[in-house]
């Protein structure tokens, strides 16, 4: 009895925040639909595009696919460090550097089998990223420096790290352009759709969203995070080591961007170039926003950026509305998703008030 | 490499490229100090960049032109402190979707108004030459040949200064940056402080922004504050949220920078990305280190945490 009647509170609250998220899409998209317009283009026919051009065959839907994918990771990135009460900002520079070392692993290791080179570039990309949000913890546990400072800066550091290795140590020898040599074949991901680009790392990521739903759900030490990510002091009274789980966090939360970043070399780029990431990183926030930070919610959030992207840049080449219109969207998208959010949480707070108002009146009455 | 007489010239440059950053991080320190973080600040000055040219193409001043841009900002402020202050949203998260926004709808609105993607010619600020000094040599290029919102921003850091440790509103300020709690209870308005802070400091960033497209070029182009909100946000944490502090590591990054247009412009002898790529990781790089090794930067308590009123 009890128990269902938690169900139903529970789903009642789901759908509150649906009709919440579905209002502050739809604010966010007619918004920015009369700014296309202002540009004297046709926000119709822009809005069609961008169905189009994300949902409309075979080939769009792959796109979606491939677009989805790296936000879908960096989006359980801040997820991961958002539960334990920590800020990941630093996904965009995380990315790179898994990136990289997926690169390294896949240009500069001849002579490995598929079986073996594959994961091996894949896995790099977990470690190059999870060494990057490391630093960051390490920080934050070494000198309380706040992570959410630190990781900021790691991206620009990370971003021009790797502008440096491109040109220099690791560039193409005949060196005409910045970039590395192209990735061996044994290391690349196969494709998942024939015929379009959608990648194998599509299903590394949902695998990633699966592991880590079931991380916080069963696991003792995804409990002991969500605590200290609750109530740091209740934690530590309860002996959860803080700093422990700090290191950990920020390790699996880098991981997770640098698979991200893995996922664009061995499944798209094939190569490093300077510039690999349209700002995947920070739309890791906008994502996991959208899903209200829980694991599963970032399979819609990047369902949604993803379809934008691959639908806006459909809409660039048609309509010549600008691709910014996309940042435009993440931006007011975030902004009214926390507000309505904050209103319903008063709302629902002002509910309760006066239903125990009543129940105190109603009691007296019997009384 | 370069003759005794252009070392005047690279230590002006410094202090030219130092003033955005300034502007910017002095907004930020009245922000923490006040408690509230903000990554938007790269997405305000940018506003602000764009608000600029707008006014002085529309009126053909300058002057309109930063009017416009300290509006804005105020404006951004206002938005952020309702947000942020009296809804008590993430801070963080807001900032972020701050810099997004910014991002796109200067691009956008670039192109409504200038239907195009540069901007015209526009009235500029002019260097000031303050007479006599300015003709000596080295220490009179480097210190007296600039224009005046660079005078104004190394004047206000003193002001600043004074303003957080010496007066009352500025004590009560930084309380409500460490404790808003006892603030609050011997009768300070913790909202109207932290609302004024925001507005003033993100109208600080803009001016910032401005000098950007009005002072140090002469147009907008999109994206072009080019990661100095995060460094501006670098140097309030190295300068450990003091205005002094601050100073300090705007002139250190920016004599990094400086260092890094010497290289680029004697880049033929050196490879690209080291004469690109590593110079720029300076500012981050100091930052980082400094965090590494002297441990504490004395944050303010509060810093980053939204407040109940009541």
């Amino acid at each position: 009895m009890e128990r269902s009647k938690s169900r139903t509170k529970k789903l009642v609250k789901i759908g509150q925040q649906a009709v919440v998220f579905g209002a502050a899409v739809t604010v966010s998209l007619l918004l920015s639909m009369i700014l296309v317009g202002y540009l004297d283009l046709d926000p119709i026919s822009a809005l069609s595009d961008i169905i189009s051009g994300s949902f409309g065959n075979k080939n769009a839907i792959g796109e979606t696919i491939v677009k989805m994918t790296p936000i879908l990771l960096t989006g359980l990135s801040f997820t991961v460090a958002y539960q334990c009460g920590l800020t990941n900002l630093g996904m965009e520079g995380q990315l790179y550097m898994g990136a990289l070392a997926s690169t390294a692993v896949g240009s500069f290791l001849p002579g490995l089998p598929f079986a073996i080179h594959l994961p091996l570039a894949i896995f790099a990309g977990f470690l190059g990223g999870a060494f990057w949000g490391l630093i960051a913890g390490f920080l934050k546990v070494k000198s309380g420096a706040s992570e959410i400072i630190t990781t900021v800066m790691m991206n620009e550091i990370a971003i021009n790290f790797v502008g440096f290795m491109v040109a220099g140590p690791m560039g193409e020898p005949t060196g005409l352009r910045t970039q590395t040599p192209a990735i061996m074949d044994t290391s690349r991901l196969p494709k998942i759709l024939a015929g379009t680009r959608a990648h194998f790392g599509f299903l590394i990521a949902l695998l990633c969203v699966v592991l880590i739903w079931q991380f916080f759900k069963r696991t003792k030490k995804g409990f002991e995070i969500r605590i200290a990510g609750h109530n740091s002091r209740a934690a530590r009274y309860a002996g959860i080591n803080l700093q422990k789980n700090i290191l950990l966090v920020m390790a699996i939360a880098g991981g997770l961007a640098g698979l991200s970043g893995a996922s664009e070399i061995l499944g798209i780029q094939h190569m490093m170039l300077p510039i690999i990431s349209p700002g995947y990183g920070f739309n890791g926030v906008a994502v996991s926003m959208i899903g209200m930070n829980t694991p599963i919610g970032n399979v819609f959030g990047a369902l949604l950026f993803g379809a934008l992207r691959a639908g806006g840049n459909r809409m660039q080449m048609k309509t010549r509305v600008p691709l910014q219109i996309v940042e435009i969207m993440q931006g007011l998208v975030i902004v009214t998703v926390v507000a309505s959010n904050i209103v319903l949480d008063k709302w629902n707070e002002h509910k309760l008030k006066r239903l125990s108002v009543e129940d105190a009146k109603m009691k007296e009455g019997v009384a | 490499m370069f003759g005794i007489l252009s070392i005047g010239g690279y230590l002006a440059s410094i202090f030219r490229m130092a003033t955005p950053i300034l502007y910017a991080s002095l907004g930020l320190l009245l922000l923490n100090n006040a408690g509230l973080r903000l990554i938007g600040c790269e997405g305000v000055m940018l506003m602000g960049s764009l608000v600029a040219v707008v006014g002085s193409y529309s009126f053909g001043n300058v002057w309109i032109g930063l009017l416009f841009a300290m509006v804005a900002g105020a404006v951004m402020g206002l938005i952020y402190a309702a947000l942020t202050v009296s809804l008590r949203a993430n801070q963080t998260v807001i900032g972020v979707a701050y810099n997004l926004l910014s991002g796109g709808l200067t691009a956008f609105l670039s192109r409504i108004i200038f239907r195009g993607t540069q901007t015209p010619k526009i009235d500029t600020f002019t260097p000031l030459k303050i007479p006599f000094v300015s003709k000596i040599p080295i220490v009179g290029e480097a210190f007296f040949t600039h224009q005046l919102l660079v005078y104004i921003a190394f004047a206000i850091v003193p002001v600043v200064s004074y303003f957080l440790y010496r007066t009352p509103t500025g004590l009560n300020l930084r309380s409500t940056g460490e404790n808003p709690e006892a603030a609050d209870t011997l009768g300070v308005d913790v909202y109207k402080i932290r609302y004024s802070a925001t507005m003033v400091g993100c109208m600080l960033m803009a001016i910032g922004g401005a000098f950007l497209s009005t002072g140090l070029l002469r147009f907008f182009t999109e994206d072009m504050v080019a990661g100095r909100g995060f460094i501006a946000v670098a140097a309030v944490v190295f300068g450990k949220y003091r205005p002094r502090g601050t100073l300090l590591a705007t002139l250190i990054f920016s004599a990094g920078s400086v260092v890094a247009h010497i290289f680029q412009a004697f880049g033929s002898t050196l490879s690209a990305g080291i004469s690109y790529n590593l110079p720029v990781m300076i500012p981050y790089l100091l930052t980082i280190i400094v965090l590494t090794f002297t441990g504490k930067t004395n944050p303010p308590s509060a810093l980053g945490e939204p407040y109940k009123k009541g």
